[in-house]
């Protein structure tokens, strides 16, 4: 039984968001530190609570904290050695198995994400502009009471219209294909698979292959936590619509393009089930948008391109393993809305997002490696991730088709890393745990 | 990140010389769980050398029978490992009996290492390493621990040399298929 009382919300559920604002913290000592987690540990919901307050609920809180963070905080030593060599090592550290070198490297991020001061984000989701604006001068307000915290920088979220469903810049549909976890209350859709172990994304639970091992301790630390791999990418998408123009002629086959690097038509269509033409409806219907597979459906890829991003992000029946690779992915946009016809403002603008997992290493990081960033994922040769990849403008994109494939050369670069950051997200008794630490026990 | 494939012509075999310690100078890539050995004309590989528990010499006898069937029943339950060939031999040195393991294969070990440990792991395929010294026995638990010792007793090689460099075992077994439907095709022409 999972406990939802003990369970941060963002892990179990999605709100229902337009707006909110991610503020990245340091702690100037562990006091200082403490005590903003003793008044924001207030604010942060439960998935127990978020359950039966959503439909009145406005804004949503979230607290996660670095490696760095727990130090900070005044963790132990034997304690901060318990945790997953990756997490101590931090995203940067791992920037180059991550493929964040290039444009994307820690060196050009912003922030202050890429620096040892980053020790902790808070995260809002807010119903609407009001309320956002309300929690934020509530939050400044009481930070600067806190005389050792700082802000390290903030990002301000902003769905992008039209506000019918979720989805990015460049007009993908989002929140699809997500992984159900065994108790979560939630039934998986059509094609999705069975529930997970829930030991695949929160902590001390079992998961696909036992019982839990090797966990931070000390237990109430890390049980019901959770790891959180945070990427701010930025989307290119002036670039994106002239290249989608320059390479097809017409705006159906521009639509058709758009679908092939993503593997799913831009309303959230699979092409697997619709690759001549756009289905909106079926893209917006759950019992049919994810009930589909590679390996019998699609083998050589002539629907969905064996390089394209959601063939990589999850491979379905034609990787191993995938029960034990997979992702909860949450976060939101920011930055304004490029209208279509408007040319490239060099206004960053982009997705904020985060990888929710057990295992970085196994998990995350394999995703980012393996799957986004081997050039021979599928024996492709010289491709990457068209969307999410390390992509310098020399790789390649093939799109099967018969009798002859189509070759896009010099792909063009639609995305780059602003950011990134590994978070431990505790549960709320661990939240309280943390705040406690310098008390006599 | 891989490096991805070498742009070098299968038709001109290729040697590597390879520095002290396994690793090219100035080139080394990094995986998940450290550094990864090069890419050679030999492709990937390992060569994994380990003493033998004193007296469990015949469960590798039993292990090698255990993997011949396992094949059989299931010719592609290696598959993930991405393979050209892999090798299992026994040799003494001293009176104590020693154990090398080596493979070629398409793409770095730490690729696929939790995918290895899980088959490894699977009902038949018992690994052959727990009757190694030294070998952690909550390998199935512990990927990290599994990995430690595989680096730790990885001999690497000094000179590695393809008659048909860098080619990958898909891109054979591609080459294979079309000459069959080739063959195939110009008998229905008769």
């Amino acid at each position: 039984m999972l406990e939802f009382d003990d369970i941060q919300h963002i892990l179990l559920m999605r709100v229902p968001a337009l707006t909110g604002r991610y503020e990245f913290l340091s702690f100037r000592s562990a006091t200082g530190g403490r005590a903003w987690l003793s008044a924001i540990r207030e604010k942060v919901q439960s998935a127990a609570e978020v359950r039966v307050s959503v439909e009145k609920e406005k804004r949503w809180v979230t607290v996660a904290f670095t490696w760095n963070g727990l130090r900070a905080l005044g963790v132990d030593e034997a304690s901060l050695a318990s945790f997953p060599e990756e997490f101590r090592q931090g995203m940067v550290a791992r920037a180059e198995m991550l493929g964040d070198t290039g444009a994307n490297h820690p060196d050009n991020w912003v922030g202050g994400l890429a620096t040892p001061d980053l020790h902790a984000i808070a995260i809002l989701f807010a119903g609407d502009e009001a309320e956002r604006e309300r929690c934020v001068t509530e939050h400044n307000k009481f930070i600067a009471q806190c005389k050792d915290v700082e802000v390290l920088s903030s990002l301000d979220l902003a769905a992008v219209p039209p506000f019918i469903y979720a989805h990015d810049h460049f007009g993908y549909r989002d929140r699809l294909s997500q992984p159900v976890i065994e108790g979560g209350g939630e039934l998986p859709t059509p094609g999705s698979g069975a529930p997970l172990k829930p030991g695949e994304f929160i902590l001390g639970y079992p998961d696909e292959r036992g019982p839990p091992t090797n966990l931070p301790q000390p237990e109430i630390l890390s049980r019901n936590g959770s790891y959180m791999a945070h990427r701010r990418l930025q989307e290119h998408v002036g670039r994106f619509r002239d290249f989608l123009r320059q390479n097809a002629a017409t705006p159906e086959e521009q639509e058709l393009l758009a679908a092939k690097l993503m593997g799913r038509w831009r309303s959230g269509a699979p092409l697997v089930l619709s690759p001549d033409k756009d289905d909106p409806i079926l893209g917006a219907d759950p019992k049919r948008n994810n009930d589909f597979n590679y390996k019998e459906m699609d083998p050589q890829g002539y629907a969905v391109p064996l390089g394209s991003h959601a063939r990589r992000m999850n491979p379905r029946d034609t990787a191993a393993n995938m029960n034990r690779r997979r992702m909860i992915r949450r976060g939101a946009t920011y930055g304004p809305y490029l209208p279509e016809d408007a040319p490239e403002d060099g206004v960053e603008r982009g997705i904020a997002a985060f990888v929710i997992c057990a295992s970085l290493i196994r998990q995350f990081e394999f995703a980012q490696n393996v799957w986004a960033n081997d050039r021979n994922f599928h024996e492709l040769g010289n491709e990457r991730d068209p969307v999410i990849g390390n992509q310098d403008g020399t790789l390649e994109f093939k799109i099967p088709k018969r009798p002859i494939r189509k070759k896009i050369t010099g792909l063009p670069v639609f995305t780059t890393v602003r950011g990134g950051a590994y978070f431990f997200l505790p549960g709320i008794k661990a939240l309280r745990y943390l705040a406690t630490l310098g008390d006599v026990r | 990140m891989s490096s991805g494939r070498n742009q070098q012509d299968w038709t001109k075999p290729a040697a590597m010389a390879i520095p002290k310690g396994g690793f090219l100078k100035d080139k080394v890539e990094q995986g998940r769980y450290g550094p990864i050995f090069p890419k050679t004309p030999a492709c990937y590989g390992f060569s994994i050398l380990a003493k033998v528990i004193p007296g469990r010499e015949e469960r590798f006898y039993e292990y090698a029978r255990n993997i011949e069937q396992a094949v059989a029943a299931q010719p592609d339950c290696l598959a993930v490992l991405k393979l050209h060939y892999l090798r299992w031999v026994l040799f003494p040195i001293k009176g104590d009996t020693y154990f090398m393991y080596q493979g070629i294969f398409d793409t770095d070990f730490d690729k696929y290492t939790e995918d290895a440990v899980a088959l490894f792991g699977a009902t038949g395929l018992k690994t052959v390493f727990e009757n190694l010294e030294g070998f952690p026995a909550d390998w199935q638990t512990n990927a990290p621990a599994f990995v430690k010792f595989v680096r730790e007793h990885q001999c690497p090689s000094f000179l590695e040399y393809g008659e048909y460099p860098y080619v990958s075992a898909e891109e054979i077994k591609k080459a294979l298929r079309l000459k069959a439907a080739f063959s195939d095709m110009l008998d229905q022409m008769q």
